[in-house]
């Protein structure tokens, strides 16, 4: 990791050399270093092919609450940086959509939660409100408004489509009704309480979100973990990746009117979790990565009931793949609909299991591996056509090669101890956690104040930059395919309201 | 195709209600007797209709992952004759999880006025009873119940699908 001050020309200046590399925009925050510094700062994390790239830019002069708009070079930064205005007061100059993005009606638009001055207990009552999103005119063209509560068991979000007859002509999305305010809530919270809130960012990424933050944690201490705890974390990450996985193959599938597939792939998540229960005390394994290590150890015999789970878990994967493939009307649900493609992909700096579906995209355990990645040779997934028979290919040999690696890191799990004690950093310092989480790329940065609890922490989730791409997937789809392109890509609410 | 579709239906065989695993450890037996006498006395309550709407007003989503596997073969909700339906207009239980943000106040109180009396309010996990590790602040107003009427209570986080279903139960009496 890379972590230097930019000046305001430098910032802007950063993001061009970042995209004539090939590099990604992950994540903008705002900061309120008022009480410590006297000014605010805005940072952003970029992602090289040679680690992560972490400017901070403070903004000192005669413009403290704005900074240099991004979205020229990168598109994916038009959400941040509304969620920045709407949390910490800052606005990107110039930017072109300054529409609020995470306040909806339920606090005023000049109570910025994320600076130093409010509790983040006031109460507000709601006010009346209304979005404007954008219209889609012509002969026939009417609109779909879906949500906030959708018609399953599902997060809540809006989704207002532009359509003529079943053809949807645009897609709006407004997301933010999940926003529980969990940044300002970590604000001056202890180290280990925090790493429970970082747990429950997106449920479905608890391992993911786990890790980052206790890699954070271990960054700010400069410290290292033994070795038996990667493996153990790398072994919980795993059992996470093909946990959804497998929920989201069997989804598709129903989705696509293969009901076969939902009550297959679902009992087969079902004893998956069932083991995470018995080995690591969670069917999640919620709150199993803990700062310093792992809540628990794994007996060796713990260990090969473990690989025996992967070997008869493959067995059966393959099988019901060969099904799938071999159905001509799931096939034609598949092929060709919602397609993302690699320039697309490119441009909206889609990432994780999505990008890598339409040829692009980096796997950090492959392309940056650390411990223990980088001693199991990562095979990483691709595929090339960017449709929802892409973004299930990958998931398939995602399975296969979590199922590898945990068998691997099952026999060669490295003795030690599988818990120390927890890093203790100096006050004042930041650090960040990235971590290739089932979905993709998680980041949580803290920075901590001068009694060393947290200061501030930032947890990105990959669906931020997933979102938009969505949006474009679905053009030109029917709307009944939208069900199954949105399962496709099975982004996180939670994770992206924060 | 077809053939081998019924093949793996006919290997897999029918999981609801497993027989006690002789190899699993004590915990997992104990519950596959519980489960077998939860699922017994909601057919004997109940007979063969519920339908529940799920409403998320702001969890992290893992309570949710264990309502959906309420719907896979072990537990097989369906065969109980509980259903989830898309419309609070058909249900007779909602099932909410925690914390309620505010942006989704309205939503889950309005949805809550659509569904015809008398209806149910379940509150699952950590969230949904006490707020969890979310609390109370300008963006979520914490456990179901400072928004809901509430008739049942599930901790855990997530509470896992067996307790979701006593709750259920519970609701009901």
């Amino acid at each position: 990791m890379y972590r230097a001050p930019v000046t305001r020309a430098q910032w802007r200046a950063a993001a061009s050399v970042v995209r004539s590399l090939g590099g990604r925009l992950i994540t903008i925050w705002g900061i309120d270093r008022r009480s410590s510094a006297g000014h605010f700062a805005v940072d952003v994390a970029y992602a090289l092919n040679s680690g992560l790239v972490w400017l901070d830019l403070a903004l000192t002069d005669a413009e403290p609450t704005s900074y240099p708009d991004l979205t020229p070079t990168f598109p994916s930064a038009a959400r941040l940086q509304r969620a920045v205005a709407d949390l910490s007061g800052l606005v990107a100059s110039a930017s072109q959509d300054s529409r609020p993005w995470l306040r909806h009606a339920a606090w005023p638009e000049d109570y910025f939660p994320l600076r130093r001055e409010p509790s983040g207990r006031e109460r507000f009552e709601a006010l009346d409100e209304s979005y404007p999103f954008v219209t889609v005119t012509g002969d026939g063209v009417h609109e779909i408004a879906v949500g906030p509560v959708h018609a399953g068991i599902i997060e809540p979000g809006h989704f207002r489509f532009s359509v003529v007859g079943e053809k949807v002509l645009r897609l709006e999305q407004r997301l933010g009704y999940t926003h529980k305010g969990v940044e300002k809530r970590m604000e001056g919270m202890g180290l280990a309480q925090g790493a429970r809130v970082a747990a429950r960012v997106s449920g479905d990424s608890t391992v993911a979100f786990g890790w980052a933050y206790c890699c954070a944690l271990e960054a700010l201490a400069a410290t290292e973990v033994p070795q038996r705890v990667q493996w153990l974390r790398a072994i919980a990450l795993e059992r996470e990746r093909v946990a959804n996985h497998l929920g989201d193959l069997g989804a598709l599938g129903n989705d696509a009117a293969f009901a076969f597939g939902l009550a297959q792939f679902w009992r087969l998540r079902e004893a998956w979790q069932r083991r995470s229960q018995e080995l690591m005390g969670h069917r999640l394994m919620m709150d199993w990565v803990v700062p310093g290590g792992v809540e628990s150890d794994l007996s060796l015999e713990g260990l090969r009931t473990l690989r025996e789970d992967c070997q008869a878990l493959e067995a059966q994967v393959r099988l019901l793949q060969s099904i799938y493939d071999a159905h001509a009307g799931v096939q034609d649900r598949f092929v060709g609909t919602g397609r993302v493609d690699a320039q697309l992909a490119r441009q909206l700096n889609l990432t994780g299991m999505a990008a890598r579906a339409s040829g692009v995209g980096s796997d950090l355990r492959s392309d940056l591996a650390g411990a223990p990645y980088d001693a199991l040779q990562v095979r990483k997934a691709q595929a090339t056509e960017g449709d929802v028979a892409a973004r299930v290919a990958v998931r398939f040999a995602e399975i296969y090669e979590s199922l590898r690696l945990l068998d691997l890191m099952a026999r060669d799990l490295p003795a030690g101890a599988s818990r120390v004690v927890p890093p203790a950093p100096r006050p004042g310092g930041c650090g960040a956690g990235w971590v290739e989480g089932w979905r993709g790329e998680v980041l949580v940065a803290i920075e901590l104040d001068d009694r060393g609890l947290i200061g501030r922490a930032h947890c990105h989730d990959p669906s931020w930059q997933n979102w938009p791409a969505l949006e474009h997937a679905v053009i030109g789809n029917i709307v009944p395919d939208f069900p199954l392109i949105n399962k496709s890509f099975n982004l996180s609410y939670s994770g992206q309201d924060l | 195709m077809p053939w081998r579709m019924l093949r793996q239906i006919a290997r897999v065989g029918i999981l609801t209600e497993p027989a006690p695993q002789p190899d699993g450890p004590e915990s997992l037996r104990a519950d596959q007797a519980e489960q077998r006498a939860v699922r017994e006395e909601i057919l004997a309550v109940l007979g063969r209709a519920l339908a529940i709407r799920q409403v998320d007003p702001g969890s992290c989503n893992g309570c949710e992952l264990e309502i959906h596997a309420l719907n896979n073969p072990y537990y097989n909700i369906e065969g109980l004759g509980i259903k989830f339906v898309a419309s609070p207009r058909h249900a007779d239980l909602l099932l909410v999880t925690g914390p309620v943000s505010a942006h989704m106040e309205a939503a889950l109180r309005r949805t809550y006025e659509a569904m015809p009396a008398p209806k149910l309010v379940v509150a699952v996990g950590e969230c949904g009873c006490n707020g969890g590790v979310f609390g109370e602040s300008y963006a979520s107003r914490g456990r179901v119940s400072n928004v809901l009427p509430v008739d049942v209570e599930v901790g855990g986080c997530p509470p896992p699908p067996l307790e979701i279903l006593r709750a259920i139960r519970r609701a009901l009496r």
